[in-house]
């Protein structure tokens, strides 16, 4: 986390620190996520365990990384008024494209990585041109298309599949020093989403058609290329994550997706991170400490050795009391 | 510089507009006044790009225009400033006056300079009161008007449309706008000016156009024409006078009574409501004129002092008590856009659990034009849904009615109806208490006038105060 803060700050010259302090559910994300981190480290203390142990910490990281591409993608959705819930399928998808290419051999990972961006573009393309054009709604437009992805995944897989060389694994296991490479490349997402919003306007005219579509309509923003262009970075995040997972795996996956519960998950840590279900307020800053505080709650519960049952209750619980409190909050101001 | 001709418009076979002429120079504010319905909107809108007229030519500065999108009226001059501000509430005010057109540097949006411009736009026009980095949800109406004015001027517009600007602004903001709006005129900016408050028209216009059933009935010199010449012009018809006569007998019994009611809003608040009577609340905007309201009817109850017949805690409350309330903002509080007119009507009387009365007397009783229960509610003027919000209470005959604003965008025709209505409502013995901004209303139909400062009663008016009497308790420190 602290790495990503730099990143940014030095590339703002310090209108991040105002950004973040004028966008308030993202500050009580990060808040909560270090009263949850205080008292992960009790826990961890009576339990007879280090929290802050780097061993605990690489796992925090790499399990937080591809949710945090996703999620990072969802956030540009979200923002533009979206929705895309055919990123799990989609990761799935990837995984698969992206080992059948490299088949065991170093040279086929370019190959392999270039297919993934392109087919992962496309998918966002088709979700976003049925978004606008066709003017479905995106919950149903972009369940229609995972179940569309489902579908040939089933015809053709029935398990994993395709292998991924070792020079490629690196992306999935390596680390420096105490941040794995999966951090960085998250956090370089994660990055490159705060600069497009914040200083592109492509960025804010994401935020302008999520506030009010029409008011950014009438104000000369040609809406449905935001809308297209949101979902297809979306779309790429979700290929990204893909090609994480496969090099984890060694191989890809037609459930690699859908078992990471990816499509749902990077909602809720959007939600959870301050931004607006129903687009044009909020951010990546807060997406990255939703993110980590469900990973950080994750691991605590790992360490407790809670069952899964459990654990889904507390993280609903924890959604919904998080989005009560905003709501709540808003109503203040 | 603008010169509309043989302007004509048909929606699905219904003529909106015909023939319409209509012509303004620099440095000119030329309303355009006439009845809803009679075709402003739509002008206004193909002056704007929004609508494409079917016959007619717009001409700028000599040269023939046709705008197929709000962009290409935005790129020849054209401005328009609607009723419902066009801004997004969780950006910048900078951000919002450079929407779609943000500079760039070096790939990247130039904050500072974004900024600086933005600045400099607010100070000219002598706004201080905030800067470009605020949000602008939190400025007042008044402040994101100049924002939308701002904003305009940054398109170096030329022509400025005003749609009721003054709809949601209290009395001393709308000194404000007069002022900003002269400043527009002083830059050679031409200012095509849409109220129907005939006041403000004759404080700023230099000409007056009225349009009545998409027609226009005549052009002329603000100068040459008074308030019952331009009001027979819109209606075609000598309205003889503006508010019906007040009522003949002295009020009955009380109605409702509050002693030393108060809230976090409202402090001591004592009056008595009689069977009859028309009581009117005055106040500027923040003054607590709309918290009475809902306190008195129980959606934002009073926490302290007396109330008979009961305090209501909640709405449900104070409908059972005989309490009604006629909301300031009627689409947003007041009616179910998407739904008929007869479940909007029926709204109260079902949740209630009253007998449902008859749907088409009482849509005759309310002058509904036409008397269609079927018709969605979005598809109506103004001056009808308001029909329908007093439809909607006289379903279950309420012995206390409190109306806020209710004339707030209504047409002069309408706003008679309902003035008359508020009278023979009174008559059948409902007490009424009337909050209004508009002080020519609001002297012309009360029996009598609380005016509200600071959340309390600054003091009382009898029938026939003058305007000048009542902004002096209104304002007074």
């Amino acid at each position: 986390m602290t790495q990503q803060l730099k990143l940014r700050r030095g590339g703002a010259e310090g209108s991040f620190l105002r950004r973040l302090s004028a966008d308030r559910p993202a500050r009580a994300v990060y808040v909560a996520l270090a009263l949850l981190i205080v008292l992960g480290w009790l826990l961890f203390a009576l339990d007879g365990g280090r929290f802050l142990s780097q061993e605990n910490i690489v796992g925090i990281q790499q399990r937080s990384a591809a949710l945090g591409i996703v999620a990072v993608g969802q956030t540009l959705v979200i923002l533009a008024g979206s929705l895309d819930l055919s990123v799990a399928y989609l990761i799935s998808l990837t995984s698969l494209v992206a080992a059948e290419i490299m088949a065991g051999a170093d040279g086929g990972v370019p190959a392999a990585v270039a297919a993934v961006l392109a087919v992962s573009a496309t998918v966002g393309l088709v979700n976003g041109l049925i978004v606008t054009r066709l003017r479905v709604h995106a919950f149903i437009a972009t369940l229609g298309v995972a179940l569309i992805i489902r579908g040939a995944l089933d015809e053709r897989y029935d398990g994993p599949a395709g292998s991924v060389p070792e020079s490629f694994q690196h992306l999935g296991y390596d680390r420096i020093g105490p941040i794995p490479v999966s951090a960085l490349l998250w956090a370089a997402v994660a990055a490159s989403a705060w600069l497009l919003l914040s200083r592109t306007r492509l960025g804010y005219r994401i935020y302008a058609v999520g506030g009010d579509a029409e008011v950014a309509r009438l104000s000369g923003v040609r809406t449905e290329r935001v809308v297209i262009a949101a979902h297809v970075l979306c779309s790429v995040c979700a290929g990204i994550a893909g090609l994480l997972l496969a090099s984890r795996l060694g191989a890809g996956a037609p459930t690699v997706g859908t078992d990471g519960g990816y499509d749902l998950e990077s909602i809720a840590a959007v939600v959870l991170g301050g931004t607006a279900l129903a687009g044009g307020r909020g951010g990546v800053a807060g997406t990255v400490g939703g993110v980590l505080l469900l990973a950080v709650l994750d691991s605590i519960f790992n360490q407790l050795e809670v069952n899964s049952f459990a654990k889904d209750v507390v993280r609903g619980v924890v959604l919904v009391a998080a989005l009560a409190i905003y709501a709540r909050r808003r109503r203040t101001t | 510089m603008l010169r509309m001709t043989g302007i004509g418009k048909s929606f699905l076979g219904v003529r909106v507009l015909d023939g319409v002429d209509l012509e303004a120079s620099a440095g000119e504010v030329h309303a355009v006044v006439g009845e809803n319905g009679a075709g402003k909107s739509t002008l206004m809108k193909i002056l704007a790009g929004v609508h494409t007229p079917d016959e007619g030519t717009i001409e700028i500065d000599g040269r023939s225009v046709a705008f197929g999108h709000p962009i290409e009226a935005q790129r020849a001059g054209v401005a328009i400033i609607y009723q419902e501000l066009t801004l997004l509430p969780e950006r910048t005010v900078a951000e919002n006056v450079f929407l779609g057109r943000e500079p760039v540097r070096r790939g990247l949006v130039d904050r500072a300079a974004m900024e600086s411009a933005t600045g400099e736009l607010l100070s000219s026009l002598g706004e201080e009161s905030f800067g470009p980095r605020d949000l602008v949800r939190r400025l007042s109406v008044a402040q994101q008007q100049v924002v939308e004015i701002a904003k305009a001027l940054s398109l170096n517009a030329r022509i400025v449309v005003m749609d009721e600007p003054t709809a949601a602004l209290a009395d001393h903001e709308v000194e404000l706008l007069y002022t900003l709006v002269r400043r527009l005129t002083g830059r050679g900016i031409a200012v095509l000016y849409i109220s129907h408050r005939l006041p403000e028209i004759f404080e700023l216009a230099d000409r007056i156009t009225v349009l009545k059933d998409g027609a226009r009935v005549t052009t002329a010199e603000a100068s040459s024409l008074d308030t019952a010449t331009l009001v027979r012009l819109m209606v075609g018809r000598e309205l003889d006078s503006y508010y019906p006569p007040r009522a003949a007998e002295p009020p009955g019994e009380v109605m409702l009574s509050v002693r030393g009611g108060g809230n976090a809003r409202l402090h001591g608040i004592d009056l008595d409501l009689r069977a009859g009577e028309i009581v009117g609340v005055a106040g500027l905007q923040g003054s607590g004129r709309t918290e009475l309201a809902k306190a008195l009817f129980g959606a934002e109850p009073f926490t302290s002092g007396e109330m008979t017949p009961c305090r209501p805690r909640s709405v449900r409350e104070g409908i059972a008590a005989g309490i009604g309330l006629v909301t300031e903002d009627r689409k947003a509080e007041g009616l179910l856009l998407n739904q008929h007119v007869r479940d909007n009507a029926l709204l109260v009387a079902r949740a209630a659990g009253t007998r449902r009365p008859g749907i088409e007397r009482l849509l005759e009783r309310v002058r509904l034009t036409p008397p269609r229960p079927t018709q969605e509610v979005r598809l109506l003027s103004g001056g009808n849904q308001q029909k329908v919000v007093l439809a909607k209470w006289m379903t279950v005959a309420p012995r206390v009615l409190l109306f806020d604003e209710p004339t707030r965008g209504v047409d002069v025709g309408a706003k008679a109806v309902i003035h008359e209505l508020m009278r023979e409502l009174a008559r059948d013995g409902t007490a009424i208490l009337m909050i209004s901004s508009e002080l020519p209303e609001l002297i012309g139909m009360s029996d009598r006038i609380l005016v509200l400062r600071d959340g309390r009663i600054a003091g009382e008016l009898p029938a026939g105060a003058t305007e000048e009497a009542v902004m002096h308790l209104a304002a007074a420190s």
